[in-house]
């Protein structure tokens, strides 16, 4: 904009914004407040900074509830699909991005429309399938549900950023002897680290925060937070000091990752569509 | 040693065939160029050389070996590409060393082949650089540098030097040309620019639509083009081209005249014209010329030449240095 | 760059995912199908049979599927509006010139990233809580009755959770389209005479029409599976008055055991899925260059 904006309109603006942000940021702001709060504070009139400050709530809901186990489970289901999803993505989207035929479009597009199926409509077989395989309230299980729930957005965003590699590096690569696998290792992975490392945030913030397979497969054993949390609902839940802790620790790492993550969220989740 | 020979090459892309059966023989040690206007199949050839393409039918052999089926890495042939395609992620150092490392070389081998090169290529004070701090120049040396340390059989250029500016370009042929007579390799080098072609070759190689309209070294194809297309790609300005009448006095469909074989004169000539456009540029004038009854000339005089815009000039061809073309556009010999 | 030797490397490497995807997809598709023309409950496992298309009669004409299908369709429908509408006018006040935009951005983009039952249960009980929640403290503060929101309007509260959810996706999303607007295009319409309103109305609009587009698409896919929300704070109820197809299809499968029956509710949510999904891409189809 080239005309001057006056400070006045600059100020009212600001406050707009800033209003209509803290509001919508306000829930988040609360909860990790009142988890510093004793419970019967927590009840009372809500108090915003004049409180008696303390941390048993943390220690209650480590002490008193498995909630380290599920954290675990979380952070290993998280990290291992994430791990799992990008070796079986890496040279599907290579072959995508740099030998492409007529059928790769389609094939795309396929992909990604299986995460449009919904979920219930495969729900049975594969609780079915899980409970006659042993896999029902397992890390595995889960890790391998998350795989493929993801798997298309993760060959999908690693298929745009690959196709921003000149072509021409890599056939340099080939005529300066590189194997395949020497192509892969030491010029277009290098290359690549960025893009691969913001699908590798993209999918662990998807996977933590996964609400229907997590809570169908799960039960006590390998429940995630997403559903352990879910076991607040009931009298539980009143405890608002506790369930104010343990939303938070359930939250902070995927909250702070997902700061960092605008960008790749904008490109992966729509496809590409809007840049 | 770097011999190249291609027999009955074709090339097609789903349906269409870009190139037709080709045949063609480059020696060890020569300097062989692609010319030919875009789309012609020059870089689709060198590719196919290269390996980085798959031939749709014949054989190409480097040195009697038959090479057809084998990929790239195993061709011992090293590109330079027209975007220079370094690494970027790699220092100078590093990028030099690629190809070293992949043949498996010692640290300490690798260490001082890519010490000569650069020091060659006068790279010793970016070596430990990455190509994003380089100028377009030392990138391209850097990109030679890494095809040379391999000491492959042949160099394949793709349009080096089309990304440069005009000054640039000038230096850097001197370098490669110069390159040329101290490795004595075979070069095999693109471009659509036939001044490059012309100053650089051993061989020029003309390409038309995929096919070899003419072979031959830069004085035979000025002296000797065996069609129109060759007759008016080679030289610059380019050949003044003839129709009807004046050509039939000739004897010919169409007659070609270069502009430094017309002799010019303001008391007439074969032909008569107005002046149009005189460049004066002191070591020669070129007149752009609306002669009678032909159409528009370009005439080239040595040195500087009097004339001006609206000057009635007259031109007069040399017969021992004209080109007489039939009507299907191959050269009348004799 | 292809030669026969790099495509078929090629195949090798994609077949992996396009095999696992294609297991992912057909085979449990497949067993759903099965099932749901069988008799089968998992409580009465000798109990079995081919039952052709009793269940789907069994399931279509209950009435809490077609209540569940109006409130799939009232869920995703209100969300949606919301969150477009709402995503529009936060976008166009981000675009202001404001101080501290990145933090305001980092503020609104939160909820996006929180997990849906904490934020479903951060809302139920600590805001929507009759009685201690914090709505309703701020009601009896100025002298309201609190009121109940999920006994008195169950599904409109998951409506409000679920859009606070999403909100951030479309305004991150059409925020991004709106920075991409050429600013001179603006300053000409204004040179011209246009009006503000006439000013996004012909040209702001248009070009988010895309983003618009992409924001309604993706999050239908997503919307039409809500579930943790609904599983954590009513349950479904009460009785179907916050069960959408998902959930009822859960309720058959999971809580009632009954396989045969969720199988066909399974094939109907797929189904239905579709049917929006083609709706969708006709209707809206042409603002998309796919």
């Amino acid at each position: 904009m080239a005309r001057n904006v006056t400070t006045g309109q600059k100020a009212f603006w600001t406050v707009c914004a800033w209003t209509v942000g803290i509001a919508i940021f306000f829930p988040i702001f609360w909860t990790v407040l009142t988890s510093f709060k004793t419970e019967a504070e927590a009840v009372r009139a809500p108090a915003l900074f004049d409180f008696d400050w303390t941390l048993e709530n943390y220690s209650t809901v480590f002490d008193r509830s498995p909630y380290a186990r599920h954290f675990l489970n979380s952070v290993v289901i998280a990290v291992g699909s994430t791990i799992v999803a990008l070796i079986i993505a890496v040279p599907a989207a290579w072959a995508m991005a740099f030998s492409p035929t007529k059928r790769t479009r389609g094939l795309l597009m396929w992909m990604l429309s299986t995460k449009m199926l919904p979920p219930v409509g495969v729900l049975i077989p594969i609780y079915l399938l899980f409970r006659d395989t042993g896999l029902l309230d397992t890390r595995t299980g889960l890790v391998i549900v998350m795989t493929l729930v993801n798997l298309p957005i993760v060959i999908w965003m690693l298929f745009t950023y690959f196709r921003e590699i000149p072509g021409e590096i890599l056939e340099a690569a080939r005529m300066d002897g590189a194997s395949l696998k020497s192509e892969i290792l030491y010029v277009l992975t290098p290359m690549a680290l960025p893009g691969i490392a913001s699908t590798m945030l993209l999918n662990v913030i998807l996977a933590w925060n996964e609400a229907f397979w997590t809570l169908t497969l799960t039960a006590a054993n390998a429940a995630p937070l997403t559903a352990f949390i879910a076991s607040y609902s009931s009298p539980e839940g009143l405890f608002y000091a506790k369930l104010s802790a343990a939303s938070t620790m359930a939250i902070a790492p995927v909250l702070i990752l997902g700061w960092f993550s605008q960008k790749q969220l904008v490109r992966g989740l729509t496809f590409g569509a809007v840049k | 040693m770097g011999s190249i020979t291609l027999k009955g090459v074709t090339k097609r892309f789903d349906d269409v065939e870009v190139i037709p059966p080709l045949d063609l023989s480059i020696e060890d040690g020569e300097f062989v160029v692609f010319v030919g206007p875009s789309g012609c199949g020059k870089s689709t050839l060198l590719r196919l050389i290269a390996g980085l393409e798959d031939v749709s039918g014949g054989h190409i052999e480097l040195d009697g070996r038959d090479v057809t089926e084998l990929p790239p890495s195993k061709r011992g042939l090293a590109m330079v590409f027209q975007s220079y395609a370094l690494y970027p992620h790699m220092t100078v150092r590093k990028n030099i060393g690629f190809p070293l490392k992949m043949a498996g070389l010692e640290q300490s081998a690798i260490d001082a082949k890519v010490e000569a090169a650069a020091k060659v290529l006068n790279l010793g004070d970016y070596i430990e650089r990455r190509p994003g701090q380089l100028s377009g120049g030392q990138r391209q040396r850097v990109a030679i540098g890494r095809a040379i340390v391999r000491e492959p059989s042949s160099f394949l250029f793709d349009e080096p030097l089309s990304n440069l500016d005009a000054a640039l370009r000038g230096t850097m042929r001197l370098e490669i040309s110069e390159l040329h007579n101290t490795l004595k390799t075979t070069m095999v080098y693109v471009t659509h620019d036939q001044v490059e072609a012309m100053t650089m070759a051993d061989k020029i190689v003309v390409l038309n639509k995929g096919n070899i309209e003419q072979v031959g070294s830069p004085l035979e194809l000025y002296k000797n083009p065996v069609s129109l297309f060759v007759a008016g790609f080679i030289g610059s300005p380019a050949m003044n081209m003839v129709t009807g009448e004046p050509a039939a006095r000739h004897g010919a469909h169409t007659i070609g005249v270069r502009p430094e074989h017309l002799r010019l004169s303001t008391e007439g000539g074969e032909w008569s014209g107005t002046v149009g456009v005189a460049e004066h540029l002191g070591s020669d004038t070129f007149l752009h010329v609306e002669v009678d009854g032909i159409g528009t000339m370009t005439a080239r005089a040595d040195g500087e030449f009097p004339a001006r815009h609206g000057d009635r000039i007259g031109l007069t061809p040399d017969t021992a240095r004209l080109h007489r073309f039939d009507a299907a556009g191959a050269a009348m010999t004799a | 760059m292809a030669t026969n030797h790099s495509r078929s490397i090629a195949k090798l490497m994609v077949s992996p995912s396009v095999l696992l995807l294609l297991a992912w997809m057909i085979v449990p598709l497949a067993m759903t199908l099965y099932f749901s023309l069988q008799r089968y409950n998992l409580l009465y496992p000798t109990q079995q049979g081919f039952v052709g298309f009793e269940n789907y009669a069994y399931f279509l004409s209950a009435p809490s599927f077609w209540e569940s299908l109006f409130n799939t369709l009232f869920l995703v429908g209100g969300v949606l509006f919301v969150t477009v509408v709402g995503g529009i006018l936060l976008s166009l006040l981000l675009d202001r010139p404001i101080w501290g935009q990145g933090v305001v951005r980092i503020l609104v983009i939160a909820p996006f990233f929180v997990m849906p039952t904490v934020s479903a249960l951060v809302w139920k009980n600590m805001f929507m809580n009759p009685v201690n929640g914090l709505f309703s403290y701020a009601a009896k503060a100025v002298g309201l009755a609190p009121f109940d929101f999920f006994g008195a309007a169950p599904l409109l509260s998951i409506i409000f959770i679920v859009s606070w959810q999403w909100l951030p996706f479309a305004t991150l999303i059409l925020f991004t389209a709106i920075q991409s607007l050429d600013g001179e295009q603006v300053e000409a319409a204004e040179m011209d005479g246009a009006s503000a309103l006439s000013r996004f109305r012909y040209i702001v609009l248009p070009h988010l029409a895309r983003a618009i587009t992409v924001v309604i698409l993706i999050q239908t896919i997503f919307l039409l599976a809500v579930f943790a929300e609904i599983l954590v704070t009513t349950g479904g109820g009460p009785g179907s008055a916050s069960t959408n197809l998902t959930f009822l299809v859960y309720k058959e499968s999971l809580l009632s055991f009954d396989v045969g029956t969720g199988s066909a509710g399974g094939i109907v949510a797929v189904v239905l899925a579709n049917i929006v999904a083609i709706f969708l891409m006709r209707a809206v189809g042409k603002n998309l260059d796919l």
